[in-house]
Formats: C-alpha cells, structure tokens, sequence
C-alpha cells in the first residue's frame, strides 16, 4: 500500500481497478435484486446461494469488501493531496468553464455513496450476519423476498435510496469513463466506451432506483 | 586592416574550416575539468552553446533573464530553418546556400564565415531529428521542405509555424541533460550588469539576481556572449518584451568592438500599429506573401475615404488599385526581399496611400489566391462550372490548410476576418544584423570573451535572408563555438579557478552598484517607457527604413539630449534589493539610449545604400538603393571612448575571392 | 469603456497578499489585455506607488511566460490564446475583472502576479530529453523515415509552451498535461523509445516530487491550453507509465 501510494498514476490505476471493480460488482448486484421483480422464487434461490456459498462468502465476500475500503480510502488521500497542491486558494475560480459539475465534485457523489453504503450494510450486511452468525439461527431458503420487500416499506428508506441511486449515476457518468483514461486507454474506440459508460452509468442506478420503488409501491396497491 | 585580424585561415574556401579545426589547439578531457565558461543568454545560440560545451567536459554555467531558459526569443520563429541537404534534389549545394546568403546580405558579410554556415548546415538537421524535434514530414516519412525568401531552392526545413519553438526545446533539451549531470548550472531570472577583465581577459561577470536584487559575482575562464539582437531600442518591435541589449554593450564597453549597428531589418508584413497603447508588434509570416497580392489604392480620396471608414477595400474596383510591388517589380513581384518591400510600403504610405486609420497600412490580399485555388479545387473534384461562393468556399479550404493559424491569429488581434476582407499590414523592426565584432573563432576583441547568434555581427551583411537566423544560431552554438573556443583555453588549464574576490571584480561590482543606485536616484519626473517611446519615435522616423544626412545628425544630438534628460530625471519605483522590473526595464533602456546614438553614427558614416540601410541620398534615379562598393565594403567596428559620439572606427575590409560582386536586382 | 479591476498585490514571496480594487477609463477594444495592465502601470507610476508585476515577454503567444488568472480562469475567457494574446474587446464596459497570479503549492508567488514555475524545468530535467550528443555526427537525418501521422502527433505534443495553465486550471494542480506533452512528443518517435522506460518513471517521479496533484481526468487541462494539447497525452503517459513500472 505505502508503494502504491508513492506514484501518482499508482494511485490513480488503484482508484480505476478498484472502481471497475466495483463496477462489474454493481452489475451483479442488479441482476440479482431484478429477478425479485419478476420472480420472488428465483430470487430467493439466487440469495440464498450467495448467503451460504462458502466461496461468495469467504472469499468474494472479503475481496468486494476490500475493493470498497480501497476505492474509498484512497479517493480520501487523493482528495487530501488534491486540496494541499493548491495551498493558496483562488479569490476567483470558474471550473464550470472547462470541467462539468460530476467531474469537480466526485468527493461529494463518493461520500454520499459510502454514506449509503453504511446504511445499506446496517440494513442487509449487518443483518444477515447477525441471522447467520449472532443469533445461528437455521437456514431459510424463502425469507429474502419477504425481508426486502419489508425494507422498503417506510418511505424514508426508500426516498434515501433513490436519491443515493441518483448520486452513484452522477459518480459513475465520470468515474466509469474516467478509469478507462486512468488505464491508458484514449484512441479511436473512446467516443463508443464512453458512450456505453454513460449509458450504464444512468441505466443501472434506475434500475436499482426501480427495484426500491417497486417493492414500496406493490404491496401497497396490492 | 588596422587593428582588427578576422583571422580566416588561408587556403581555399571549401576546406578553410576543416583546416582550421586541424590546426587550432584542444584542450584535453581532464583539462576540460578545471576549466569554467559562462554563456549569457540561452535561446538557440546560448543554449546549444552551453549544451555542447557542457557535452565536452567544461563546467558551464548559464544566465538568463526569464523564468526558464526555454522562453528565449528564439522561440517565435515560425517559417523555419535552411540547410542545404539538397533532399529536394533540386540543385541545391553548400556553394549555393553561401551564395545566396552573402548576395541576400548585399555583399557585406565575410565569405568564409559564410561559407562555414553553409557548410555544417546539414549537421545541425540531423543533431536535430537525433534530438527528437518533430520536422515536418511527407507521407513517405521522409523530411519536408518548403521554399522561402525567393531562393530558388526548397531548402528550408519547418515545424508548421513553429520551428524556432521546436529548434529552442531541443537545444533546452539537450541543456537539461547536462544540468541533470551537474555539467550546467542555470541561473535564471539573472541578468548580466558588466563583463569582468583580469590582465585585459574576460574572466567573469557580475549579475543581477532579479528576484532577490543580489549583486552576484561569477568567474569564469571565458565568457560567452549570446544575448541577441537591439531591436528593441525602436520600442516597438517584433522582439519579445525584454530583449535587450545590455549584456553585449556592457562588454563593448569594457573593449569589444561593436560592428555595424546601422544594419537593421525591417520586416515588412507584421500587423500595423493600433494606437497610442500598442507595446509590441506581431509578426505573420514571410510565407504569406506567396499567395498574397500587396496593394493600395490608386487614388489618393480612395485612400481617404478607406481610412475615414467610408469606403470598404473590396468595394474598390481592380483598375483602382495600385499592385505597387507588381508594378515596380515585374519580375519578382510580391516576393521581393524583405528590405525591398518594406521600402515600397513606406514609400506608397508617406505618400498618403496608407489604408488604416493611422495611415500606415497596406494591403495583403488573399481575394485572387481564393479564387484561383477555388476554381482549381473545383475542376480537380469535378465541379464543372462552379458559382461563385462554391469557388470562394473551396479556396478559403486551402487557404486555411496552408495558412489557418496565421490568419486566427490575425483575426485575434484585428478584429477582422481576413478570408473576407484583405488583411493589413505594415514593416516592423524585425532584427538585427549588426552586433558585437567577432573573429572567425567568434571571439570578441577582448581575449576570452565570444559572440554568438544574433548578438554577434554575424553572417547576414546588410540583410538576413529568412530562415538562416536559426540555421546561425545553432550553428555557432552546436558546431562553431565549442571547437574554436578550446583554442583559447588550452593556454588556460593550468590557470586554476579565479578568484572573485579580486579587485577587477571589486571594481566592477561597484560600478554595477553605483549605476543602479543612480538609476534608482533620478528626479522622477517620466517613467521608463516615457524614454523608451521617445527613444524608439527618434529612432523609427530618423534612423528607420530611410534614412538621411540631415535626420541622421538631428537624431544623434536628440538621443544624446533624452540621454542626459533620462539620467536626470527618470522614475524608477520601488526597491534595488528585491523584484523591480522598472529597474530592469531602466537599466536596458540607458543601454539603448547609447547604442541608438552610436547607431545613428554609424548611418551617418555609411554613406551609400546596401540591404537594410538606405540611404536617401544614395539612390538610382528609380528609387532602389545604389551600393558604393569602392568606398564602403567594409565592416564598420566601433571602439568604444567613452560617450557614443567619441566612438572610433574600424574597418574590416571586405574581400570577395569566390564570388563577384554585382547590383541586386530584383525588376 | 471603463473596467473594474480586482488584482492580487503580494510584496514578495514571504508576505502575505490581498486583492487591490483599481478603475480604468477610456478603455478601448484594440487594446492588448497586457497593454491595459501597461497603463494602469504608467498610471500608477505617475502617483508614485509600485506598478502591478506580472509575467510577459513575447506578447505573441508562444513564449509561454504569461500566467494570468482572469476572471477564474487561465489567460482569461477565451480559449486556444494565452493572456498576451486576449483583447480588451471581450469585455464589456462596466465589467468587473479580477486578475490572480496562477496558484498551486508547487508554483510559488514571487511578486504581484509573478510566479516560480521551476518545477516544470525540473521535471523536464528528470528526463525530458534524447541522449544524444550534440557533435552533429550522428546519422543523416533522413535514414530514419517516420510515419507522418507519428511525426505530426508528435509535434502536437510538443507544441506545449509551458505555462502552466493546465495546472492553473486543474481543480487539483496537476502537471499531468505538461508532464504528458513531454513524454508523448519521444515516445512516438523512433528516436525516443530507446530511453522511453527511464524517461517517463523519472519525469513522473520528479512530478511528485514538485507537489503536483493527482490528475483526475476533469479535462479542465485540456480546455485551457493554449495549444490545445489534448487528454490523449495523459492517457499515452499512463500508459507508457504502467509498462515502464511493469517491466522495471
């Protein structure tokens, strides 16, 4: 880590692996949490697996972990550098002349994320450990749909949701792209990578923003 | 001969220099060690000196005003560099590029330093392309050339519009790489205040920290003088801000001989003064006038009416328009020399054909070559009969390919669109031919002190045909220098460091001191620039494009009075001991206000008309300059006596072996 | 027209500075922006106060010397120019200017408006440069043919100026544009590859060293450089870098 650190591109590549990372993660999760929509059964299955598989756990679990805490702690030290490079602060400074807003403010989409992503722990990861590990209780292939769908029940969680799915659209439409940069990669290709990355950068997070309403707004018509 | 022994090897002239470097002394690897070279000024001639010195093994120590040596003057040079490889393989020799360089300087340069340049022209290509500057390409990978000036070759090498830029970064490279290795120490932000002389040798200087305002002594066993041109003393120029001359006259002043300050060139197509404000003058260029048709109008309300706003330039019917140089000039037309032009543009203006407000603006005009490539663009693509605003489309497309750059930047500072309406131009103070006096080894006339690139008096006569300042800068630099300067220093391995606590040194520092503290002391009635506009005003209208007896006499008694006015009551603010640039600023300008009055001499003693000084009273009935060479090929060498007026003279006489003298002509 | 201004006034590098209101008339469009700081400076003379300092030398454009924030930007509003070359005909009357030195911790203010930008030379320093000797007897120039399209990418690279506004601009001070300009101008060169692993972890390295900060691909850089150097160069360097790193 301290090696790593050294080299500005290091760190820069860390930030671009990790978040790609953490991209094809996202996917994952989607596709999982969309089957809830359509079927609850397949969903339950496909929970279940991942709860009690012992790789997705013990070893994937671990290194998705691991790519969070990375991506996060060294956005926070290259945002720390970042502000001491500038150790007199412009009187005047106009960076919405060159630079869009998501580009200038990717530690405040991040923080509002990782602010998220501690809500989401307490309420799906410290749960399910607790269940699992805490309280032993036995293995129940059939709960997670009903769970889920009872988490979305007070609207307060879900309004959180939808916002924090709002702002992880904002830091992927210049994250995604940006780590293709990072890794070298700039030719003739780009205009179509970055145009899939904005298209998944807005689709994914509406998907997820979908999912949260859908399972507040269904019980209730039903 | 008097005094003055250019020291040109004997032998023919095609093995002169190879000779030369056979004979002359070295100084070996070890010795190189203990031996110290100061270089003032690092654009092209600095730089590449400094580089290759350091590549040698001496301990190189470099001095510049601005921030980074990169920011050299140098840098502005857009058309590009000659060198005569003859990869065109269209006759083109080293005979040829000295040929036409001594013609192009109206036969008032030395033949064998000429021919030298020619010579090691091709090396400095590739140490460049070594060095990784990015030429101009064809699609075969090859390099490109393009012609320039009206040679009738193509052996001008570019980087689009921006080889002095690229030239520049490669000599700063190869710098860099020895102050990495501890072989070049950069002081930057420095300016040189006086040349220090230990038994009549240049042995080091004294400096002025421009940050802190320290007075800093520097020893050395030779110093090298790289400073550039004076044509800043016309205030307005194409010159950067704080090119200037002090550095060269500080050391006419302790001894060199400063030749032909006179031979100034006039660049005839940088954008017209604007107004009272204007600090600097932009140069577009000299590739314009291929395509471009110089005009005015034929009749004098015309003009009136053009410069009251009442009329437009392309409202003017063809048969009201004067092609002057066309006119004047069948055979070369627009593409006559560059002293040739600007005469012919100041001629039409004083006569009240001037197009912009302040009367001094022709036209450039790029109308005709839009249509001409137009229509040729639409039959090669097929279009048979074209209209007309597809003919103007296609014609801007090409005239943008070849010239884009030139005309946004035009558009940037005129504020007009030069593809719809003919551009305006005007002749400006462009360089300097004359400078410090230097031998074949390109050594001042004080022992251990040199001259390189534009500061010396160097290679170009009476006129610099374009793309060859480059080509001298880096050949003195890269090739020249670091041979014939080891001649010198073989004498000195066993010399030691010098000390700089010596009293020459005290003594120096002092006068350094005493200079500034009276700079700082005036009565503070004008600013700096106030002297510096009224210098540049006596400057441009009696010692400019033409000049006469009467003008030249009046100009030396007013420069000599704002001189005396200037050292009385000038305003300096601020410190001594810290940043102040208008103690910079002043202490350049009381440098002009010397070298502007001995200018003005040295046109009043040259009494004939050659290249870039004309003279009204040498003239041929139609109006071109009339060249004495039986009583004026010479190089004329000031020595310095105190006020520029004792100034006294000496001549290099000029002798043509190889090449016979005849009257330019450009009908 | 008349023109407010809002200029920063900083003694010397150790004092601390502030903003300066100033007021100019009878300003006209032809005039240069540098011509305009040139008459508030006369006018300041003439009161006997200490004119404004500030960075200019070829007032053409390619020097790279002037380093001016206007208005929150660098060399003013307009873009592909630099503050020399920027004219007072993009301002209206009335307009209100504010002119800062360009700031980041690794360009320290000297005076006035004036900084030290001798991190960039020695970052070039590191590495910026073709191990060749200057003796002129290398081989002929043109026994090394180069594709025109490298060639002229080349020169695209090297048509930086270094003036720093890419870090001026970088709502992080990076040097990434210029470090890049750099590396790329010798990595597509033939000439260059030879020395191209060392080249780009020194340059890189000094860069850090300098206090530079991390390039976060906002492309601020991009848009103010004067010469238009493009992000391609970042992405080539990051490139070039992780090869480097990988093979050394």
């Amino acid at each position: 880590m301290t090696k790593l650190i050294q080299s500005s591109i290091a760190r820069k590549v860390v930030m671009a692996l990790s978040g790609i990372f953490l991209v094809l993660f996202l996917a994952l999760h989607f596709t999982i949490n969309f089957t809830s929509v359509i079927s609850p059964d397949t969903f339950n299955e496909f929970s279940h697996f991942m709860g009690y598989n012992p790789v997705v756990q013990f070893l994937m679990q671990p290194i998705l972990i691991a790519g969070v805490v990375i991506h996060f702690v060294m956005g926070i030290i290259l945002e720390i550098q970042n502000n001491r490079a500038r150790g007199v602060k412009y009187v005047q400074f106009k960076g919405s002349a060159n630079a869009p807003w998501v580009s200038r403010n990717m530690i405040y989409s991040g923080a509002v994320v990782l602010a998220f992503l501690g809500l989401h722990f307490y309420d799906f990861w410290l749960h399910e450990m607790a269940f699992k590990y805490v309280e032993v209780n036995p293995e129940d292939p059939t709960r997670y749909y009903a769970e889920t769908v009872e988490k979305f029940a007070p609207i307060w969680r879900t309004v959180l949701y939808v916002i924090s799915f709002g702002l992880l659209s904002l830091h992927l439409w210049h994250g995604f792209a940006s780590s293709f940069q990072t890794m070298g990669l700039n030719n003739k290709y780009t205009p179509a990578i970055v145009n899939f990355t904005k298209i998944y950068a807005v689709a994914i997070p509406l998907g997820f923003a979908f999912i949260a309403l859908y399972h507040h707004f269904n019980p209730i018509i039903h | 001969m008097g005094i003055l022994d250019s020291k040109v090897p004997k032998g023919p002239l095609a093995d002169k220099w190879t000779q030369h470097k056979n004979d002359i002394d070295l100084v070996n690897p070890a010795n190189k060690r203990n031996i110290d070279i100061i270089v003032v000024g690092t654009g092209l001639a600095g730089g590449s000196a400094a580089a290759t010195l350091a590549e040698l093994g001496y301990n190189v120590k470099t001095f510049c005003y601005q921030d980074s040596p990169r920011r050299a003057h140098s840098i502005a040079a857009q058309g590009g560099i000659n060198a005569s490889k003859n990869y065109q393989g269209d006759g083109d020799s080293d005979y040829r590029l000295f040929y036409d360089t001594i013609k192009g300087g109206d036969y008032r340069s030395r033949e064998a330093n000429v021919y030298r340049l020619a010579e090691v022209s091709g090396n400095i290509i590739d140490q460049c392309v070594a060095q990784g500057v990015p030429f101009a390409r064809e699609y075969g990978g090859l390099l490109d050339n393009r012609s320039f000036g009206g040679v009738l070759v193509s052996r001008t090498f570019y980087a689009k519009g921006q080889t002095g830029q690229q030239l520049l970064l490669g000599a700063y490279s190869a710098m860099n790489r020895q102050i990495q290795r501890g072989k070049i120490r950069s002081y930057t932000r420095h300016e040189m205040l006086d040349l220090v002389k230990v038994d009549g040798k240049a042995r080091g200087i004294i400096a002025r920290n421009l940050v802190t305002g320290e007075i800093e002594r520097h020893s050395a066993h030779a110093v090298v003088i790289a400073s550039g041109g004076y044509g800043n003393l016309f205030f307005l120029s194409t010159y950067c801000m704080g090119a200037n001359v002090m550095a060269a006259w500080r050391t006419h002043r302790r001894g060199a001989f400063f030749a032909n300050p006179c031979f100034t060139q006039i660049h005839p197509t940088c954008i017209p003064v604007s107004g009272e404000h204007q600090s600097k003058l932009t140069l577009m260029s000299e590739s314009l006038r291929n395509d471009g048709r110089i005009w005015v109008p034929k009749k004098l309300e015309d003009a009136k009416a053009i410069r009251e706003g009442k009329l437009k330039p392309t409202e003017l019917k063809e048969e009201d328009r004067d092609y002057y140089l066309e006119r004047r000039y069948p055979a070369f037309g627009n593409l006559v020399p560059r002293d040739v032009a600007s005469r012919a543009a100041k001629e039409r203006c004083d006569a009240g054909y001037g197009v912009n407000k302040t009367g001094e603006a022709v036209y450039l005009d790029f109308a005709a070559a839009i249509k001409r490539y137009g229509t040729e663009k639409a039959y090669t693509s097929g279009i048979k009969d074209p209209d007309a605003d597809t003919v103007r489309q296609l014609g801007e497309e090409i005239i943008e390919a070849k010239y884009g750059n030139l005309f946004q930047m035009y558009e940037k500072i005129v504020d007009q669109n030069p593809y719809k309406t003919p551009m305006m131009i005007y002749p400006a103070v462009h360089y300097t031919m004359g400078g410090l006096w230097v031998d074949y080894n390109l050594q001042t006339t004080v022992p251990g002190c040199y001259s390189v690139g534009e500061s010396n008096f160097s290679d170009h006569g009476a006129n610099r045909l374009g793309a060859s300042a480059l080509m001298q800068g880096l050949a003195d630099g890269y090739f020249v220098l670091p041979y014939t300067i080891g001649d010198y220093l073989s004498d000195d391995i066993r010399t030691g460091k010098i000390p700089t606590d010596s009293p020459e040194f005290e003594e120096a520092e002092k006068h350094v001191t005493e200079r500034i503290n009276k700079l700082m002391s005036g009565k503070g009635l004008h600013s700096v620039d106030y002297y510096h506009k009224k210098l540049g005003k006596i400057m441009w209208d009696k010692c400019g494009m033409s000049r006469n007896e009467k003008g030249l006499k009046e100009a030396i008694k007013e420069i000599a009075a704002l001189r005396k006015d200037f050292w009385e009551n000038v305003k300096v603010t601020g410190e001594a001991n810290s940043k102040n640039q208008e103690l910079e600023k002043a202490g350049r300008v009381a440098d002009f206000l010397e070298i502007g009055e001995l200018f003005a001499k040295d046109a009043l003693e040259r009494k004939e008309s050659c290249g870039g000084h004309f003279r009204e009273e040498y003239q041929t009935p139609e109006g071109e300059a009339l060249r004495d060479d039986k009583n004026f090929k010479y190089v004329a060498a000031w020595e310095y006596k105190g006020e520029p007026k004792d100034a006294k003279l000496h001549k290099e006489d000029l002798v043509y072996e190889n090449i016979e003298l005849k009257t330019r002509s450009y009908k | 027209m008349k023109i407010y201004l809002k200029i920063w006034r900083q003694k010397d590098a150790a004092s601390k500075g502030k903003m300066v209101d100033y007021t100019m008339e009878g300003i006209e469009g032809d005039m240069s922006f540098l011509e305009m700081l040139d008459i508030l400076n006369e006018e300041l003379i003439t009161k006997g106060e200490e004119p404004i300092e500030f960075d200019h030398d070829c007032r053409e454009g390619i020097c790279g010397t002037c380093s001016l924030q206007i208005n929150g930007r660098p060399h003013g509003p307009d873009t592909m120019i630099t503050a020399c070359q920027l004219h007072m005909r993009s301002f209206n009357d009335g307009d209100t200017i504010t002119i800062e030195p360009f700031r980041a911790k690794a360009f320290p203010v000297i005076k006035d408006l004036i900084i030290d930008r001798t991190a960039f030379d020695r970052i070039q320093q590191a590495g910026g440069f073709i191990s060749v000797n200057t003796s002129g007897h290398t081989i002929d120039a043109n026994s090394i043919p180069i594709e025109k399209e490298k060639a002229d990418d080349s020169f695209y690279a090297a048509a930086c100026i270094g003036c720093g506004a890419c870090v001026a601009a970088c709502k992080n001070a990076s040097a990434m544009l210029f470090t890049s300009a750099k590396v790329s101008q010798f990595a597509l060169l033939p000439q260059g590859r030879v020395e191209a692993t060392d080249r780009v972890l020194n340059m890189v390295r000094q860069m850090d060293i300098e206090g530079f900060g991390n390039c976060t691909n906002t492309g601020a850089c991009e848009v103010e450089c004067p010469k238009g150097i493009s992000l391609e160069n970042i992405a080539r360097m990051n490139r070039e870098y992780l090869s480097a790193s990988l093979k050394g």
